[in-house]
């Protein structure tokens, strides 16, 4: 049978025209209706590039990468813990992650910038002797930037800890085994053939983990640290254009989140040589 | 009577409470091609990972290049060594696995200059220099650049065997390196472990090839769980088989 000389109708998909067309209506609606809405938009160009506004930004990143920097170092070793033949060691990292990974961050936020109510002075003495590597008063120290950095970035190693370990249950035990046999010591095997790895597994989750970092970093406004979320709101006592400093500030967000994910593609491209 | 350069004796290893080798003695002069045969779950891989201490015998004794591995010898006693310093002893083993155990995310190249860059502190370019005439020896010269995905598994044992080959180990294990692959393949593997055989490399090869024992083997040794139970020259242990597990064995695989 010649049957290639038959014409061939492809089926018609009359229900995605349907959807199409009521999304695409609903959309127009909501235009219409942000359009009309009290909002003065011509006024949100200058919030958006606002003095304040500018270094709210700033702080925003600062603290975000600042914690999510700490969280990845403290959740390899969290990790490594848990994977360590030291009861003792596999059991703090358990308590560790459970109890830091249990507690809303806003909660550990207020804890760590109240600490000085409990705490007067942090000191670390040099032992056998009576002088001090570090002696301050604790609302010296703990400033609400770090009160911040502590709560987000403890919080968070402990689900770097889960994400560093499943990365690293990933990798083929033969390849320590090769790694092992031309001679390498383990940290030479950790660093040089389980990590980067591992990194394939850990890069995923862990930029999904910074965009919710990005955004967490709001509820240091609570503390009065001076981030995006603060930053419009001082602005907007003086005007009272709530609305359009908000937008502002969610414009940033969405500006850094994008910049965030541009940078995680990068990575992962890095980290998928030869294997993708 | 020179040393020998690898000597086995009474080694014991179990798992739990199954005991996997039963007292291994097993001497390899310097040059010589050792071939280890025998049926599944003999112990045959569980020995040469005891060779370079990639598994912790339990009693007996390896020595390798006269030092006894993972030990030293301080005060007529033997002090188990930290794994940096076994990780030092394992410079002069090389090691073929079954399932090749390539890094992934390194090229051919690169997995063969990982060694002496990383652990022999040699100059790059030195180190590449060097690589290439190994991957030219195995017949890939001009495939340097491919990750191991891109590479068939033939080609894959032979960066393998490059690699193992960059340390400059004075013996060479190689556990079933032709059994993960396609019987084509088979060929191009056993085609550069002679010719490594014939340039004077110290071997133990555990094998189903029994081919190739027949050919470079300058000693067979069988094993049935987890002891050799008949040792000898390639002709005295294959045409020849005393015991009748080997038989049994051998009228197998031929
Ligand atoms: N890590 C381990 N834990 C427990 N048992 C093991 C382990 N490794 C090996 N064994 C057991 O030890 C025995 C010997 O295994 P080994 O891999 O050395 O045999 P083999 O002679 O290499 O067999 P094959 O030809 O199938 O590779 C087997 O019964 C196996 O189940
Ligand atoms: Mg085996």
């Amino acid at each position: 049978m010649a049957s290639e000389d038959l014409q061939v109708v492809p089926i018609r998909h009359w229900g995605r025209w349907v959807v199409g067309a009521l999304i695409l209506g609903l959309l127009a609606l909501l235009g219409i209706a942000l359009a009309d809405a009290q909002i003065l938009y011509e006024d949100v160009p200058g919030f958006f590039t606002h003095e304040i506004m500018l270094g709210g930004l700033v702080n925003t990143v600062i603290l975000a990468v600042c914690a999510q920097a700490g969280a990845i170092v403290l959740g390899v070793v969290l990790a490594l813990l848990r994977r360590s033949p030291n009861p003792v060691a596999r059991w703090f990292a358990w308590g560790y992650i459970w109890l830091f990974r249990g507690l809303p961050v806003l909660l550990q936020i207020l804890l760590w910038f109240n600490l000085a109510l409990v705490f007067k002075f942090i000191s670390i003495p040099v032992p056998f002797t009576d002088a001090f590597v570090l002696h301050e008063p604790t609302n010296v120290i703990i400033t609400a930037f770090v009160a911040a950095l502590l709560g987000l970035g403890l919080n968070e190693s402990a689900y770097m800890a889960e994400i560093v370990r499943a990365g690293l249950n990933s990798v083929d035990p033969g390849q320590i085994e090769a790694a092992k046999a031309i001679g390498m010591t383990p940290g030479k095997t950790f660093r040089r053939v389980v990590l980067p790895q591992a990194m394939r597994v850990i890069i995923p989750p862990t930029g999904n983990n910074f965009i919710n970092m990005l955004k967490g970093t709001s509820m240091a406004s609570v503390i009065g640290f001076l981030e995006l979320i603060h930053a419009a709101n001082r602005i907007s006592s003086g005007n009272l254009e709530i609305m359009e400093t908000l937008i502002a500030a969610a414009l940033w967000y969405l500006i850094v989140v994008s910049v965030a994910n541009v940078g995680q593609y990068y990575l992962e491209r890095a980290y998928g040589k030869g294997v993708r | 009577m020179t040393e020998p350069l690898v000597r086995a004796h009474g080694v014991r290893k179990s798992y739990g409470s199954t005991e996997v080798l039963k007292g291994v003695d097993l001497t390899v002069d310097e040059g010589q091609v050792v071939c280890l045969l025998g049926p599944s779950g003999a112990g045959k891989s569980t020995f040469l990972r005891c060779v370079n201490h990639l598994e912790t015998i339990d009693a007996g004794r390896i020595w390798v290049a006269g030092h006894p591995v993972g030990f030293v010898l301080k005060g007529g006693k033997l002090h188990e060594l930290p794994e940096r310093e076994v990780a030092t002893q394992r410079r002069d083993i090389g090691m073929v696995f079954q399932r090749f155990n390539l890094f992934p995310h390194r090229t051919a190249m690169e997995n063969v200059t990982e060694g002496p860059i990383q652990v022999l502190g040699r100059k790059p370019a030195e180190a590449r220099r060097e690589a290439l005439e190994l991957l030219t020896r195995v017949g890939l010269g001009d495939r340097g650049g491919a990750y191991p995905r891109e590479l068939s598994g033939g080609q894959q044992q032979r960066v393998a065997i490059a690699r193992a080959l960059a340390m400059k180990p004075k013996v060479m294990l190689f556990d079933e390196p032709t059994s993960a692959l396609d019987p084509e393949l088979v060929g191009e593997v056993l085609d550069v472990m002679v010719a490594l055989a014939r340039d004077g490399m110290t071997m133990i090869v555990v094998t189903h090839e029994v081919g190739f024992a027949r050919e470079v083997a300058d000693h067979v040794a069988f094993m049935v769980d987890g002891a050799v139970v008949e040792s000898g020259s390639a002709r005295e242990v294959l045409d020849n088989p005393q015991h009748q597990r080997t038989r049994q064995f051998l009228a197998k695989v031929l």
